[in-house]
């Protein structure tokens, strides 16, 4: 197996929960990523699933530096992104790139499309200054903007068009992985097809590898090689995306590909569905043993005890489940 | 066979927002019916006026700028857009309620969920404030809230986004409706969640046998939980069939490029079909088919002559000309 472009080892990102104005106590700890290890290769499309506050924008952040881990490492190309200095993060980051959520938020307002693609290149000095405005040009044309919008601000566009610019924004420096944060779940289904098209083209023809986070399950198994499925900090399961979503082996895993509708009657009419009672616990006092314990219809007292580690669950597969092979 | 009298008869409804930079025709000749019982969904975009017709019938539009400019909406004999005040709120909140979107910006966070739930007993029925809070405790666990009594005295930042869309729900249908009118209810919720609350929805209309208009953008919702399904696109519905037939066989090239842009329906990896360009801007008269821009099958006679939803079976209908004239 070739050296993985990005690993992250037993990485943990808490945030201290303070009471007071004055003399603050710290009255408790929100686990928000609780111990994740995970690789991405070169080129290679991981996808991370998970619902509302498991964890899953934090740990981008995380990975992306903008949030300092508790524990653990990031590695980037072997190299350690959680020590030294603000210098060599900054030289990381032009290898290692990112695409937000909202794109009427993550785009200055005040900036032309030419001034938000030029600044990343100007800030790394990549090439001299007389060659920007054509780079531009070619990065609006990689995207699908027509270059004569140049001149214009993000509020002449519609969002769609945004996370175009956004996506053309991570690509200024010629990343080789891009973290997207939901870069799709803002959009339209008709629009939304033409951003996943595009991610798909930059991800094949430059080689890019792409963690791509989302809650919908099935844009996730469109666009990925391997999926990662986080429930409360950690990953529950991991595997071959197709194998993961069509055969999951963790009962959260089928919980959730159970709960997706699926635009189809015949099949949506006919299948059983496992409708998980309650809501996801707080990960500020998160339940002992498995997180999904108290949701799982299969749990025991093992599973009460103690915490599961991610363990094989076929090839290329890994499942956090206690039960695994008797359920 | 359709009964004879539908229970909402919406007729050629036109709203539109008078702003300083123009007419918006949010909904542009839009017209429906809902039987007793049965369950509706409304599909669109962004922008389509799914959300504009319900709040249209609900009398929920600010005007100004918005004004309904014509069209009828016949409710058991009642035009909602052209009724008494006194007529409207005898019917609003007690035959027909409607739950939104957001739970949070819904409920009012000043008020315990106790005295919200029995706001509209006190204000439909003649009863006393004990019996109202019984109804209340009893709609609160209906809708799968255990422990009500204690959860009433709760202030609604004290529920999580699923229990919030909850009571929603059962302030809604603590009046027994004839229709609810559901606006994207499960957009803001997790997905486990989402499928706990369509769950409890299909289940309250069965006991309640009340019929549905279901507004979504997720083709998902709708193959699950409708009947009827009408796909709306720039103020106006571009097809309108059984659940079954539409998904089947979609008439509309709009509705077949829907269905084509969706993950779960294609082959992994390969590329999506994706609808070019966007949708029109509603504050200029679109003379043709508003879709024609977009459309792949378009020809000059789609952009000149409007395009009508007209049938083709029975009870699945249309509005592509070309379609109609067997052209594709």
């Amino acid at each position: 197996m070739p050296e993985p472009l990005l690993e992250l080892r037993d990485v943990k990102t808490h945030f201290p929960v303070r009471h007071g104005l004055v003399f603050q106590r710290e009255v408790g700890t929100v686990r928000a990523v609780d111990g994740v290890s995970l690789t991405v290769a070169a080129g290679e499309v991981v996808g991370l699933v998970g619902e509302s506050g498991c964890g899953k924008s934090t740990l981008a952040r995380t990975i992306m530096q903008l949030i300092p881990p508790t524990a653990g490492t990031v590695l980037l190309g072997g190299r350690n992104l959680t020590t030294g200095t603000a210098a060599d993060l900054r030289g990381a980051r032009r290898q290692l790139q990112m695409v937000f959520q909202d794109p009427y938020a993550s785009l200055n307002p005040r900036l032309t499309v030419f001034d938000t693609l030029a600044e990343p290149m100007r800030v790394h000095r990549i090439c001299p200054a007389g060659e920007i405005p054509s780079r531009v040009a070619a990065l609006m044309e990689r995207v699908g903007l027509a270059p004569r919008f140049v001149r214009k601000y993000p509020h002449e566009f519609s969002g769609g068009q945004r996370q175009r610019i956004a996506i053309a924004r991570a690509l200024a420096l010629e990343p080789r992985i891009i973290i997207a944060d939901e870069p799709v779940s803002a959009l339209d289904v008709s629009i939304q097809a033409q951003i996943l098209n595009l991610l798909a083209g930059l991800c094949r023809d430059m080689n890019l590898a792409l963690v791509f986070i989302a809650h919908d399950l099935s844009v996730v198994k469109h666009i990925s090689d391997r999926v990662a499925v986080m429930y409360l900090g950690r990953i529950v399961e991991l595997g071959p995306a197709v194998d993961v979503i069509e055969r999951p082996a963790h009962p959260y895993t089928r919980a959730l590909v159970s709960a997706i509708p699926v635009p189809d009657p015949e099949r949506e009419c006919g299948r059983q569905r496992i409708v998980l009672a309650g809501d996801p616990p707080s990960p500020l006092n998160p339940p002992l043993g498995c997180s999904f314990h108290p949701r799982c219809a299969h749990a025991t007292d093992a599973c009460r005890a103690a915490v599961p580690a991610l363990w094989p669950a076929g090839p290329g597969r890994e499942a956090a489940c206690a039960r695994l092979g008797e359920i | 066979m359709r009964p004879a009298v539908p229970l909402l008869t919406v007729t050629d409804l036109r709203t539109s927002f008078h702003t300083r930079s123009g007419v918006y025709r949010a909904v542009d000749g839009v017209s429906f019916a809902v039987d007793r019982g049965e369950t509706l969904g409304i599909v669109g975009e962004s922008g389509s006026g799914k959300s504009v017709t319900c709040y249209s019938l609900m009398g929920l539009i600010p005007q100004p700028p918005g004004r309904i400019e014509g069209g009828s909406a016949v409710f058991d004999g009642v035009d909602l857009l052209k009724c008494t005040p006194a007529q409207a709120r005898g019917l609003r909140g007690k035959r027909i309620a409607m739950i939104f979107q957001d739970p949070m910006t819904s409920l009012n966070p000043y008020l315990r969920i106790a005295d919200q739930l029995i706001e509209p007993l006190l204000i439909h029925e003649r009863i006393s404030r004990a019996a109202a809070l019984l109804r209340a405790g009893e709609a609160l666990e209906a809708v799968g809230i255990n422990d009500a009594g204690r959860r009433m005295q709760l202030y609604p930042h004290e529920f999580s986004g699923g229990m919030r869309q909850r009571v929603m729900i059962a302030m809604a249908l603590i009046t027994r409706p004839e229709l609810l009118i559901a606006d994207e209810p499960t957009t803001a919720l997790d997905v486990t969640v989402q499928a706990q609350i369509l769950e409890l929805i299909r289940q309250r209309q069965r006991e309640l046998g009340m019929a549905v208009i279901f507004i979504t953008h997720d083709l998902g919702v709708v193959a699950g939980l409708c009947d009827r399904v009408q796909v709306m696109y720039a103020g106006r519905i571009v097809e309108s069939a059984p659940t079954r037939a539409l998904f089947a066989a979609p008439r509309h090239p709009y509705t077949r490029a829907l269905q084509r842009s969706i993950p779960a329906l294609q082959r992994k990896g390969a590329a999506l079909y994706s609808i070019e360009g966007l949708p029109p801007d509603l504050s200029r008269p679109i003379p043709g088919c508003p879709f024609a821009p977009r459309c792949e099958h378009a020809v000059s006679a789609c952009s000149g002559a409007p395009a009508v939803l007209r049938s083709a079976t029975p009870d699945h209908a249309h509005a592509c000309a070309r379609v109609h004239a067997g052209e594709i």
